[in-house]
């Protein structure tokens, strides 16, 4: 099971699972993760968690066979233990040929695979993954979406942070959205993009007096609200799916209402539209991002 | 019990970690060796002649006091590690570990002993050449080496403490320097502490760092025959009252670090 927490920078989502992960302590309420209350018992939490941050924790010095087995070390393993689960999980992340070299000659996509490594050392029950591909290119991204597909199919329970909405609908059960430390919406993928659309098509009409047209047209292709603005002559209609079929219908559409085109395309729901549909202001972030890290 | 064991077998750890760590960036240790030296060199050629030691030489006083500043500043170290930790994000990964809350601290306070064992045998080469001499036995000399390591080691934890507060690695190192230059240079290191204006002469006289250096001294026989006593009550004990402050620091700032490790509120 993976619970995606999806929100702009800033919304609270490092603060919470730092919260969840008994880095810092609430300033009330309370959690409790695997049963294990994080305030009364953070040592039981520890225990049954692994965490992943944002930035790759791990010493570039250590070789990331020495990284591994020091974490294991630390969760009490036991030497021999600590040993051969860092072997499994260097071939298991594919990481066997670097295993030998210090981290510091790794790329920032092996840093991430083995900082996640990292996290499964205990093959602990809770994973917190804190936006676990921001920062890498997309190759390395669907890299590690895989390592991550692959993990939880072994019965892990992921609570997995993201700015992405693409990320989310890729591996998250559940997606909690986030803004400004409160969830403002809670469901499958598939209930969000229903609520916020699969896919938008989005046209800029060639004159200002014709966006309203446009939009009249466009109208029986929307499955949510759509969006104008005059300023940029643009309309903005989110489609259940299928999009270049819709596309093709919707040019015909507008070809026929006698609105002149100037520019059309097809894209993906942004984080931005999640949060225009869902709280009416774009996803900006509010403070730096250091602050929320 | 058991308790207890995991918290020696992860400080072991973590040691183990740093020692890789000064293994693979030799740089690091190069240059913890070659500032003594170098310390030992200036002071040796620079003030050896304008500074009178009565009865004696300025080398043989020299020694005690350069090997005395090195291992304060040699704490520096402990900081600066611990605050890269923060800077890193891996103090991130150890915090969310099982592990024993004063291991990260103890491993680090332990590992850094290595860069004062190296500078000190390396200082104690140059002196030899310089013509500074153990005038006593095996037994005192040992005492002496071990009587510097274990300031040194209760002085890491007050600059582990600070490692842990600051925002960053080049804060700990431009702040420390604001301790440790004083408490290094207002002690009887360099010069004899009776031969400072009074008010820094009444801070030399009781600063623990002057303890360590004329304790070092009696140890290694470097004090000419027919030197006075010293005046005051620290000097005249300097084994007892450096061991005192090693234990008073370290009762107080053991527990105040592993009590920010504990509860620092970044990540």
């Amino acid at each position: 099971m993976v619970l995606g927490v999806l929100g702009p920078n800033g919304a609270g989502k490092t603060t919470a699972v730092s919260i969840l992960a008994t880095l810092i302590s609430p300033d009330a309420g309370s959690a409790l993760v695997a049963g294990a209350d994080v305030v009364r018992s953070p040592r039981d939490v520890r225990r049954r968690i692994g965490l992943s941050g944002q930035f790759a924790a791990v010493d570039e010095h250590l070789t990331g066979f020495e990284n591994l087995d020091m974490v294991g070390r630390l969760y009490h393993l036991g030497r021999r233990r600590a040993r051969s689960r860092a072997t499994e999980l260097l071939e298991q992340f594919d990481l066997v040929e670097a295993g030998g070299r210090p981290v510091k000659t790794y790329s920032g996509g092996m840093r991430r695979r083995l900082d996640l490594a990292g996290a499964l050392v205990a093959d602990p029950p809770v994973l917190f993954l804190d936006e676990p591909t921001t920062g890498l290119d997309p190759h390395s991204r669907r890299q590690l979406w895989e390592v991550i597909r692959r993990m939880v199919g072994s019965g892990t329970t992921v609570l997995l942070t993201t700015q992405y909405m693409e990320e989310a609908d890729q591996l998250a059960d559940r997606v909690l959205v986030i803004d400004h430390g409160k969830a403002i919406a809670e469901g499958t993928p598939d209930e969000l993009k229903r609520l916020v659309g699969a896919e938008r098509i989005e046209v800029t009409v060639a004159a200002g007096a014709a966006v309203s047209h446009a939009r009249e047209v466009l109208d029986r292709f929307a499955v949510g609200e759509q969006q104008v603005d005059e300023r940029a002559r643009t309309v903005v209609t989110p489609i259940a799916g299928g999009g270049a079929e819709a596309l093709m219908q919707a040019l015909r559409a507008l070809d026929q209402g006698q609105v002149a085109v100037q520019d059309v395309g097809l894209r993906r729901p942004t984080l931005d539209d999640v949060f225009l549909t869902l709280t009416g202001h774009a996803a900006e972030p509010t403070e730096p991002e250091e602050a929320a890290t | 019990m058991s308790a207890m064991l995991n918290a020696v077998s992860d400080a072991a750890t973590i040691a183990k970690r740093n020692v890789i760590k000064i293994k693979r960036v030799p740089e690091v240790l190069v240059f913890v060796l070659l500032s003594p030296i170098m310390f030992v060199l200036l002071f040796a050629y620079v003030f050896g002649d304008s500074i009178a030691i009565p009865g004696g030489s300025y080398r043989e006083f020299l020694i005690a006091g350069i090997f005395a500043q090195t291992v304060v500043f040699g704490s520096i170290f402990t900081g600066a590690g611990l605050a890269e930790d923060i800077q890193k994000g891996i103090m991130n990964r150890f915090r969310s570990l099982p592990m024993s809350r004063s291991a990260l601290l103890v491993g680090r306070t332990m590992s850094d002993v290595v860069y004062n064992v190296a500078s000190l045998a390396i200082m104690a080469l140059t002196g030899l050449v310089v013509g500074w001499r153990i005038d006593t036995g095996v037994l005192p000399a040992i005492a002496g080496f071990s009587l510097l390591l274990l300031f040194a080691y209760a002085f890491s934890w007050v600059m582990a403490f600070v490692g842990l507060i600051v925002p960053s690695v080049e804060v700990i190192n431009n702040a420390s320097f604001m301790v440790t230059m004083p408490l290094t240079f207002v002690a009887n290191t360099f010069v004899p502490a009776e031969n400072l204006p009074p008010v820094l002469r009444a801070f030399a006289l009781w600063n623990p760092v002057s303890a360590v250096t004329q304790a070092t001294r009696e140890l290694f026989g470097n004090i000419p025959p027919g030197t006075p006593d010293p005046a005051v009550w620290p000097l005249q004990h300097p084994v007892l009252y450096t061991l005192i402050w090693a234990a008073v620091i370290i009762a107080v700032f053991a527990p105040l670090a592993v009590n920010r490790y504990r509860t620092m509120q970044r990540s």
